[in-house]
């Protein structure tokens, strides 16, 4: 029969329920096999000394993995009490384990009434309240936010894409944000570039950008770069960080930018937004096509119109920025399927996503096999991006 | 009748229309009968020798059409037709 079915109460009266202070007296003496039936990401962020981990759902499979005595002591524990209770009437009932005990009211119980915990390392209490409906994801746990807080992500420019993508991704407290940007906020800018306020205009984006994290996210280095990336100070910049997230206003920079990127081996989480249009994709060199594969050459000024020219709904920077800031928490966090190899596209006035497939050009003279024998003197001076439409944004 | 998507960058040129239904039955003969009936746009997806732009990227439904049969992909009435220029908006200002 299921023990799964019965009702807490009907299962709690037919189990030995021991109070924390009674566990904390049987664990200084020892002689107890003590286990925590949660889930993995429960007990990486924090649980009982000398526990054994076994969830709940895994109790009857594993149990050799507790004790192949079945006299033996076991205390087991949950969050709350719920689930260990349930553990032990199993153990009990169904493969006759006869001195187990479940610790009434669980971890919760157990920490509030002050008594030691083991936390998991490299997070303070702050941060664990702070990231808790992180660390609250299976998928992410733990260990994902502690990947998330030594994190590197350099964003290029604080302006509508740089600005939702940073706000989100300094909440989510990625380590160090490096924001390459050498404009000031301007009133123009306020309608989409939520990381800016009316009071900062006239003062650099990197400082009013560093100064809204601040004010977020004391966790948060921001690195200012107050410069345009070119091919001089390229390598250099990107070189210190793990991801890169281009929102460039120009194709120069974009075609630079992934030139240098696919020399260094760094991911890049592409977007570009225009009136009510947007597109995505998430370059990882050698992994999957490159921005060249996906366009080899750049358009001709008539069609590179920049978003001062031609207009652009506030809303789609941030669509399509937090599109961004989903790419790099994956890409860092090692979870779910970023887009690589997949260009999305966003059309705002419809409402609608198409996907279309991006395939890596055999012949890609920045991604392709013949890249490859590109002489190390040559790193870091590219062709010539200047003469590519000067139809830069600016 | 195969949809042909237009971006906002030729738009202009299509009275608007972010979608144009036009007849058929290759991917370059949607793309002729899109040129005939919105003239401006032929010079932005073709070079004179009559081939797509580089620059230009065609898409038939979610495939580039360059790793199917190109402009001979046969293309027919629920098909989508996808015109996407690369675009550079994006984080700076002005």
């Amino acid at each position: 029969m299921s023990t799964g079915t019965l009702p807490i109460e009907e299962i709690q009266a037919k189990i030995e329920e021991i109070s924390v202070d009674q566990a904390q007296d049987e664990l200084a003496q020892g002689d107890v096999v003590l286990v925590d039936v949660r889930e993995p990401h429960e007990y990486e962020e924090a649980h009982l000394a000398d526990s054994v981990l076994v969830p709940q759902g895994e109790v009857l499979a594993r149990a050799s993995e507790i004790s192949e005595d079945k006299d033996a002591r076991l205390v087991v524990y949950c969050k709350s009490g719920a689930r260990s209770a349930r553990a032990v009437h199993a153990l009990q009932e169904e493969l006759g384990y006869t001195n187990a005990a479940n610790v009434t009211g669980g971890i919760d119980a157990w920490q509030e009434d002050g008594k030691p915990i083991i936390f998991a390392e490299g997070m303070t209490p702050e941060q664990r309240m702070r990231y808790s409906r992180h660390t609250l994801l299976p998928e992410v746990g733990v260990g994902g936010q502690l990947k998330l807080l030594n994190s590197k992500v350099l964003l290029l420019g604080a302006g509508g894409l740089g600005s939702p993508t940073a706000l989100y991704l300094a909440a989510a407290g990625v380590g160090t944000i490096g924001i390459v940007d050498d404009d000031v906020v301007d009133e123009s800018n306020l309608q989409r570039q939520v990381i800016h306020t009316t009071d900062r205009v006239g003062v650099p984006k990197t400082e009013s950008a560093k100064k809204a994290i601040a004010d977020l996210n004391p966790d948060v280095e921001v690195v200012e770069h107050r410069t345009r990336l070119d091919a001089s100070n390229i390598m250099e910049i990107i070189g210190g960080y793990d991801v890169i997230v281009d929102g460039a206003d120009n194709f120069p920079t974009r075609y630079l930018l992934n030139d240098a990127s696919v020399r260094l081996d760094k991911p890049v989480v592409s977007a570009s937004i225009l009136a009510f249009d947007g597109q995505i994709s998430t370059f990882v060199p050698h992994d999957g096509p490159c921005y060249r594969c996906l366009y080899p050459t750049p358009p001709p000024l008539e069609l590179a119109p920049s978003c001062g020219a031609a207009g652009v709904l506030g809303v789609m920077a941030g669509v399509m920025g937090l599109l961004q800031a989903n790419e790099v928490i994956k890409l860092v966090t090692g979870i779910g399927e970023p887009l690589i190899g997949r260009l999305l596209l966003y059309e705002s006035l419809g409402t609608r996503f198409t996907e279309l497939k991006v395939r890596r050009d055999p012949e890609c003279v920045i991604c392709g096999p013949d890249a490859e024998e590109i002489p190390e003197s040559e790193m870091g001076s590219f062709p010539d991006y200047e003469l590519f439409c000067g139809g830069t944004g600016s | 009748m195969p949809t042909v998507k237009i971006p906002p960058v030729l738009r202009s040129y299509t009275a608007d229309q972010t979608e144009v239904s036009v007849d058929g039955e290759t991917v370059g003969a949607v793309l002729e009968a899109l040129s005939v009936a919105h003239p401006e746009i032929r010079e932005q997806l073709f070079s004179p020798e009559g081939d797509l732009n580089r620059y230009v990227n065609v898409y038939l439904n979610d495939e580039d059409v360059r790793v199917l049969g190109g402009l001979d992909t046969a293309a027919g009435g629920e098909d989508t037709v996808v015109i996407l220029p690369a675009m550079a908006g994006g984080s700076a200002s002005s």
